[in-house]
This record gives structure tokens, sequence and C-alpha cells, in this order.
């Protein structure tokens, strides 16, 4: 949910960065990450005292590097609203810095960094002395526990849960296991139902019920939406997801040797397959579509049950619906080779590499990174930009879908670039 | 071969058995055996098992069998005889201390190597049988407890080890601090999207074997390779619910370990030298989630090895200089065909090189594979009594000048390394990547 309104979208390319230089003023530098808006770039380096700490650089302007340096610094990511964190290490205690600003909570550990839409809300996973909480803006839960894993923000960046281990479990303990030793913890509270296992916890929109996958036995899985199952058990279940506009919750299923899609008061889709995961709503809710196999190896896409034609033999993955639900794309890879496929038909292109495709917020047009031979690109609505990149990071584009941001490395030069794609 | 009762072995001491046995009724037997049968098996298995004419030439195939005396309850077809053909023939009308036999045999006197396959006159896939067999025992909760320990951890974990998220983290960066006193600048990349190659590795890497991490990380650094590892669970390619017969949670592990690879847009997955986890994402686990294979490449550590040296990516200071010989693993040399690969690298690694007898595709299984060694202490007398046929072979070897035995897979050095103690053969054991790193050059030393 980055706010490119008020980007700067003039038509041209601009030398942000000569890395070149980077490179000569630091011992160690790790790979240069841009800000989402492309104006600055920023990588994690080694100083002169042999500390690790964090430099950036806009246009024009000198290089800057954080004014504290750590033992280690990892996870270097800018928000969708521009700031820069990452997880920073001092005398092994572990926290998060924002802008040079670190927290003032430290940990034993810290991991899974995840930030909200906007950016305003930042939450990891926390180990100290062997427990186990989630932590949001330094605030971690009161409750610890001996296992957590699978952590995940809410929306508005209030709450997170995670699964957690409800009393210990030591190693070899296999029928105490079958009894049921997890469950999700929400802000630090536990479900009162355990399982034997949860996986994939998920808020819904308004962060009022979480739902997870979990198996009650050896045999039974199902979905669990705040700690109740579904009445029905399956073969096996993948991740649930919550409807964008009310509380209810899909998953696929699998039922005699076939996957579909359910919800609590059974399918969701009459059309069964040979695997079926990764459904997404359209924003409104209207439409579902998911990574199908309609036939044992052959994959493609079905939006609300009907499989697109064109399928792929070895792998498919990355669906993106558009902001208006009524179109969908992914990449795919076929006889060895990345492509692009939009409304069920794929792009002319074949690369050693595409990434997730991005609409316009119109909808009226597509575009994807691809690599070939270590050479980076945009293909746009099916027709590859005439210039290329060592380092690319993924396009966007303006508010009314004329032009495109790319933001990429030349020559050892970072560059911000503005297309028009009249 | 008349009697159709299966051995008994008053020997068993293993609570995952004997506790999951006493929460059978046969009734329960016969509805889970009648599912598994019907739901999840068809012609291939009606036709090993009518096809078999019971000659016996699987017998010399087998490990076990050769081990024990030539018993015929340890050949593979009289281990189909005791199990599948029985609950076959009573359609599922057998007694929980049938299945506690069953799980025995099914479990830890067959380490699915798939060896006597190959002398089949038909060539029957027996240890496919013996995996329903396990699929059987799993599905009505009768599985040795130190291998269900380990299936329950891939089920909470995503690895074997029960080893947690932070400590993952917190090894790989132990282990590049400690490179970088070899050389300063060595990265273990995490989560570095667009690398071409992500590295995995099995649980007890990081638990119990933490510089071959580090060794991983040399040799990569040195081959000049753009590579990554995950932060996140997916890192481990192991799956030891292959073998108990959780086929479900084999498929959640294996989705686990490629869409972390994919997620980070790598055009394929190093593996460490493991031969079971091979077997795990390059046939069983990927084809059960519907690839017909792999849906990014999966180059085995000996391939990738084989590379360095064909490609000329690194340079060897010398070759390692005492007399070494070379354990064919069975999950990737009668299930991939890497043999003439691993001796291609042994060759170019190694000043002296003694052929253990049978090699390659002939090769014996040894004795820890299939699950066998991770059935734990309760089998593990049982496992090197069953595999006298391996310490010949190696004391052979060793007649011959061999010093060093290179195994290129984790299983089959916890079984070699047993087998070596057990029989004093006074060997030494070593993974390829050992050797390489012993004598490759190291570019910032």
């Amino acid at each position: 949910m980055t706010d490119t309104d008020n980007w700067d979208w003039e038509t041209g390319r601009k030398p942000v960065a000569d890395l070149s230089l980077w490179q000569e003023s630091y011992s160690y530098q790790e790979e240069p990450f841009a800000s989402p808006d492309g104006e600055t770039v920023a990588s994690v380096v080694r100083n002169e005292d042999e500390e690790f700490t964090v430099a950036t650089q806009a246009a024009g302007k000198e290089i800057q590097t954080w004014e504290n340096a750590y033992d280690k610094v990892w996870n270097l990511k800018y928000g969708p609203d521009g700031r820069l964190s990452a997880l920073i290490s001092d005398m092994a205690e572990w926290t998060v810095s924002t802008d040079d600003t670190p927290w003032e909570n430290t940990y034993d550990f810290v991991w899974d960094m995840t930030l909200t839409a906007p950016g305003d809300h930042i939450a990891v996973s926390a180990q100290k002395e062997l427990q186990y909480s989630a932590v949001i803006d330094d605030i971690p839960w009161e409750t610890q526990f001996t296992r957590l894993t699978g952590m995940t923000l809410s929306q508005d960046g209030k709450h997170t849960a995670a699964v957690i281990e409800t009393e210990l479990l030591l190693e070899a303990e296999i029928f105490k296991f079958r009894k049921g030793c997890y469950s999700v913890a929400i802000d630090g509270t536990p479900w009162k139902q355990t399982f034997m296992n949860v996986w994939e916890p998920c808020f819904s929109r308004d962060s009022s019920h979480v739902a997870a996958s979990v198996r009650t036995n050896y045999r039974d899985y199902t979905i669990a939406v705040n700690g109740k199952a579904w009445d029905r058990n399956y073969g096996s279940v993948w991740a649930p997801v919550f409807s964008p506009t009310d509380d209810s919750v899909i998953a696929p299923v699998k039922e005699n040797g076939r996957w579909t899609l359910a919800t609590d008061g059974g399918k969701v889709w009459d059309t069964s397959f040979s695997q079926l995961w990764h459904p997404t709503y359209s924003l409104d809710g209207n439409r579902i579509a998911a990574i199908v196999a309609p036939t044992f190896g052959l994959w493609t896409v079905a939006v609300d049950g009907i499989a697109w034609e064109a399928t792929f033999n070895e792998f498919l993955t990355d669906l993106v619906l558009s902001p208006d639900g009524q179109r969908a794309g992914c990449i795919f890879k076929h006889d060895g080779m990345w492509g692009v496929a939009v409304d069920g038909k794929p792009w002319q292109g074949r690369f050693d590499m595409a990434w997730k495709p991005v609409f316009s917020r119109d909808g009226n047009h597509v575009a994807a990174k691809v690599e070939t031979n270590g050479s980076y690109t945009v293909v746009v609505d099916g027709v590859p930009l005439d210039r290329s990149f060592s380092r690319l990071e993924m396009p966007v584009f303006s508010p009314d879908g004329s032009r495109l941001l790319l933001r990429g490395v030349e020559k050892d030069v970072y560059y911000r670039e503005i297309v028009d794609l009249g | 071969m008349t009697d159709s009762t299966p051995v008994p072995d008053n020997e068993i001491d293993d609570q995952g058995i004997i506790q999951g046995v006493e929460q059978l009724s046969p009734e329960k037997i016969e509805r889970i055996i009648n599912e598994v049968l019907s739901e999840e098996t068809g012609a291939k298995l009606k036709v090993y098992v009518d096809t078999c004419v019971h000659c016996g030439l699987c017998s010399e195939g087998c490990h076990y069998y050769v081990s024990r005396d030539k018993d015929p309850k340890f050949s593979p077809a009289g281990k189909v005889k005791q199990t599948m053909w029985e609950i076959m023939r009573k359609k599922g009308k057998v007694s929980p201390e049938f299945i506690k036999q069953a799980a025995v045999i099914a479990y830890t006197q067959c380490n699915l190597c798939k060896r006597c396959a190959m002398y089949c006159p038909f060539g029957i896939d027996i240890a496919y049988v013996l995996s329903v067999v396990r699929r059987i025992c799993h599905r009505l909760g009768v599985v040795p407890l130190y291998i269900q320990d380990t299936a329950h951890s891939h089920s909470v974990t995503g690895n074997q080890m029960w080893v947690k998220d932070d400590e993952w983290v917190d090894t790989l960066m132990w282990q590049e601090e400690e490179a970088r006193d070899e050389a300063p600048n060595l990265r273990i990349p995490l989560d570095v999207e667009g690398a071409d190659t992500f590295y995995s590795v099995i649980g007890p890497e990081p638990k119990f074997r933490a510089q071959l991490i580090y060794q991983a990380a040399m040799i990569m650094n040195a081959a000049g390779e753009d590579w990554t590892m995950p932060s996140m669970p997916g890192w481990d390619n192991s799956d030891m619910c292959m073998f108990t017969g959780d086929y479900e949670m084999m498929e959640r592990l294996k989705k686990m370990h490629f869409e972390a690879a994919t997620k980070l847009k790598a055009k394929r997955i190093v593996m460490g030298e493991c031969g079971h986890a091979f077997r795990s994402v390059y046939d069983m686990g990927n084809r059960a989630l519907g690839w017909k294979m792999p849906p990014i490449p999966i180059v085995h550590a000996l391939e990738y090895y084989h590379e360095l040296f064909s490609q000329d990516k690194i340079k060897i200071k010398h070759k390692f200089d005492r007399p070494v010989t070379l354990h064919d693993p069975c999950n990737i040399v009668r299930g991939r065909g890497l043999h003439e690969m691993a001796r291609s690298v042994v060759n170019s690694t190694c000043k002296t090189f003694i052929e253990m007898t049978p090699n390659r595709e002939h090769n014996y299984c040894c004795g820890a594979g299939g699950g066998v060694i991770n059935c734990g202490p309760p089998f593990k007398n049982a496992r090197l009594d069953s595999n006298k046929i391996k310490a010949e072979q190696l004391f052979a070897a060793k007649a011959k000048g061999a010093e060093v035995v290179i195994a290129p897979c984790h299983n089959c050095h916890g079984g070699l390394e047993d087998i070596i103690h057990h029989y004093g053969v006074d060997m030494e054991l070593k993974f390829l990547g050992d050797i390489i790193y012993e004598i490759m050059e190291k570019p910032e030393e």
C-alpha cells in the first residue's frame, strides 16, 4: 500500500549512486536495495572499525553511513513508507533498528521481521532466555512460550499471532505429542484448544478472527477458526485464506485423492484437481483464483473453479489478480524456461527467470521483471523494454498506469528511471 | 517358506511399536488396511504381488539375508511373505501381534535400498511393497519411537531435529563468523532473492555437523557461486516422514522446501551430501505433490562437485594422498545413476582410489538407509548384525590398501561409522566435501 501519487513521475533516467565508490569506501558490502520510490539506495557494509552498519545514498548526495555500528546487521529492508529497518546485534543482544534508531528492548535473537502494508508497524519473533514471544513496535507479548513459529501480523499492525507450544514437549514424547501440544497464540493469549499440529495462522481483514490449518490425528486435517475446528475433516489441507469482505474462510482440501476449495459449510468449487494451492481473492471478494494441476504434472490457473485451457508442464507460481479482480497473471516454467501468462494466455518470451506480474491500478497494463543470462529487464503487456540492467527491483506503475518506475543497476551505477509507456 | 506366521521376536523393546499396538483392535486394523489398499494402491501392488514366482533370486541381493546366514525370513520375498502377502490373503483380518511384527520387518529389516529389485527377473520393486506396509503401520500409529519422533519434529519445525527458527539462523551466522577467520569477506548469504543457487542441507547439519555448512560455504565462496540459504523453514531437504509412511507430511515438507527456493527465485537447488533427501526431493515428494520432476533442478552435492572440477571452478593445492575407497549410496546411485560421476570426482581429488567390491549399482547398502538407523538404539544391534557383509566388503577394500572410506551421504556415514566400530574395521570415514575442503586452494588465505 505504497502511496505513489506524490512521487516524481517525470520521464528520464537519474543516476542515484555510483556503487563502485561504495566498494572503495568499504571492505565489505552486501547487495544494494532501492527505496520504494527509487530515490535512495542502501546496503549493509563493514566500516573501518570492522563493524557492520548501513550505508545509504540519494541522488546528488554523499554516501551516508548510520551512526551506529554493530556486530551483525541482517535483513535490511525498506518499508513501503521509505523507512529503512534491519535486525541488529551487539554483544549478542538483538533488536530492530529503523532509520538508525534501535528499539529499547533487546533479545537473545529476533527474526521474521514483518511490516504492515503502509509500513507503520513492525513485528518480529523473539527469543530471550529460551522463551519465545512476538514483538510489535518494541512491545513484546507478556506471555512467553517454549516454542514459537509462523508469526503473522494483522493488517492494522496491532496484533500478532503465531503457532506456539502449549506445554513443553521433550524429544521422544510421541504419545504426549498425539494428545496435542500446539495451538495459536494471539497477542500472547493461546486458544483454549490444542492440536497435534498447527500451521499458517492468518488474520481476518478486521483482525478479529484467526484461522489456521490443523492436524488432529495422523489422518485428519482441517481448518480451525478462533480455535474451533471445522466440522469436516480432510485427508490434507493447505493454508486458509479469509475473504477480504467478511469473516468467511476458504482453504484447499484433499478428499478422495483430489483437491478442491472448501469452506466450513462444504465445497466452494464443484471442480476438483490433482493439486490446488495458493487461492487468492479479488479485493472485492467476488472472485477467487488458485494454482491448480488439472491432471498430474500439468499446471495452470483456475478462476472461480474454471481452469485456463493453457497448461504448463513444470511449475506455476506468483499468481496475482488485478485490483479490479477482472484479470489474472502468473509466471510459469515450461520445458525448462520461465514465462509470464496473463488471462490464460502465455506471453511469447521465455526467460531464465521471471517475477510476479504487477498490474497497473486500473488493471489495463501488466509488467513483469524477467532475467536472461544475468541481464534483467521488464516486459510490459508482453513486450520487453529496450533497456537492461545487471540488477533490477520490481517495477512500479504510475497512478494512471501510463509510466513505469525502474530501479536498477547498470555498470555499477544505480539508476532511477521513469519510462513512458506511451 | 511355507509357514505364513510372522517371525516372533521377543527382543523388541520399542515403545512406539509396543504402545502403538496396545491401542489397536482387529476392526481398526481391518478398516485401515482396506482403506490403504483400496484408496492408495492399485494395479502396481497387485501386479508385484501376483507376479512373484517365489524363485528366491532376490535373496542374494539382500544384505540382511546374506549377513543373517541366509535365513529365508530375511530374504526380500520372505519379508513380503510375512507381511503384505498375509495382509492381502486375509483381506486385512490380521491381529495386533501381526502388525507388531510387520512393523518390525518393514521399518527395521529393510532399508528400501532396491538392490533386490535388480536381481528379480521381473524387476519387482519390493521396497515399494514394504513401503505400503509402512504406510499401513503409520495409519495405525505403530511406528518405532525414534523415527516417529523425527517425523513429529518435521511436522512442527519443518526439520528433522527440532531445530528452532532462531537456532537455524544463529548457526549459519556462527559458521559464517568462524569461516571469516579464514576468508574475511566470506558470507553465508541469507534470503538473497535472485541468487542462482539455493543451498539446502539436512537437519543434522546445524545440529551435529555444523562444520559441513562451514565447508560448503568455503567451497561456494572459492567457486564464486551466486548462492543463498533461506532463513525460514524449508531449509531442511530431509524427510523421515517419507520413511514412516506419513505421506501427507512428506508433501507438506517438500512443498515448504521447493517454495522456499522458488520464493527466492533460485534457478536450482544444490543439496548437501544426503541420499534419502535426494530420493524425497527428486522422486517421492515432488511426485506426490503433482510435479513429474522437481519444479526447479535438484543438484546433488556429488553432481555439484563434478561441476566444480569439470568446469574448473575451484583449484586444488594437491590431491588427497591417503588411499581411499568409495561407498556408492543407494539413493543417488541406484536412484539416479551418479556412480561414474562419483568416480570422476574421487579421481580428481584423490591420489589412490581403490574400488570396493561389489560397487556402483551393485554396492551393498550401509544398513542405515530407509530410516532404519533413525529407528534408534532399540534396533542398533540388530542393524549391525544384519550388515556383516558390508563389514567384509570394507575389510576387503582395506586389505587392498584403502585407509579412508568416502561416503557422500549422511545416513551412509552413520551406518558405516557404526559398522566400522562394531566390527573393528579401523578405517576413517569422510564426506567428499571434507576432502575437497582439505585440498582446495582457498582464495583469501
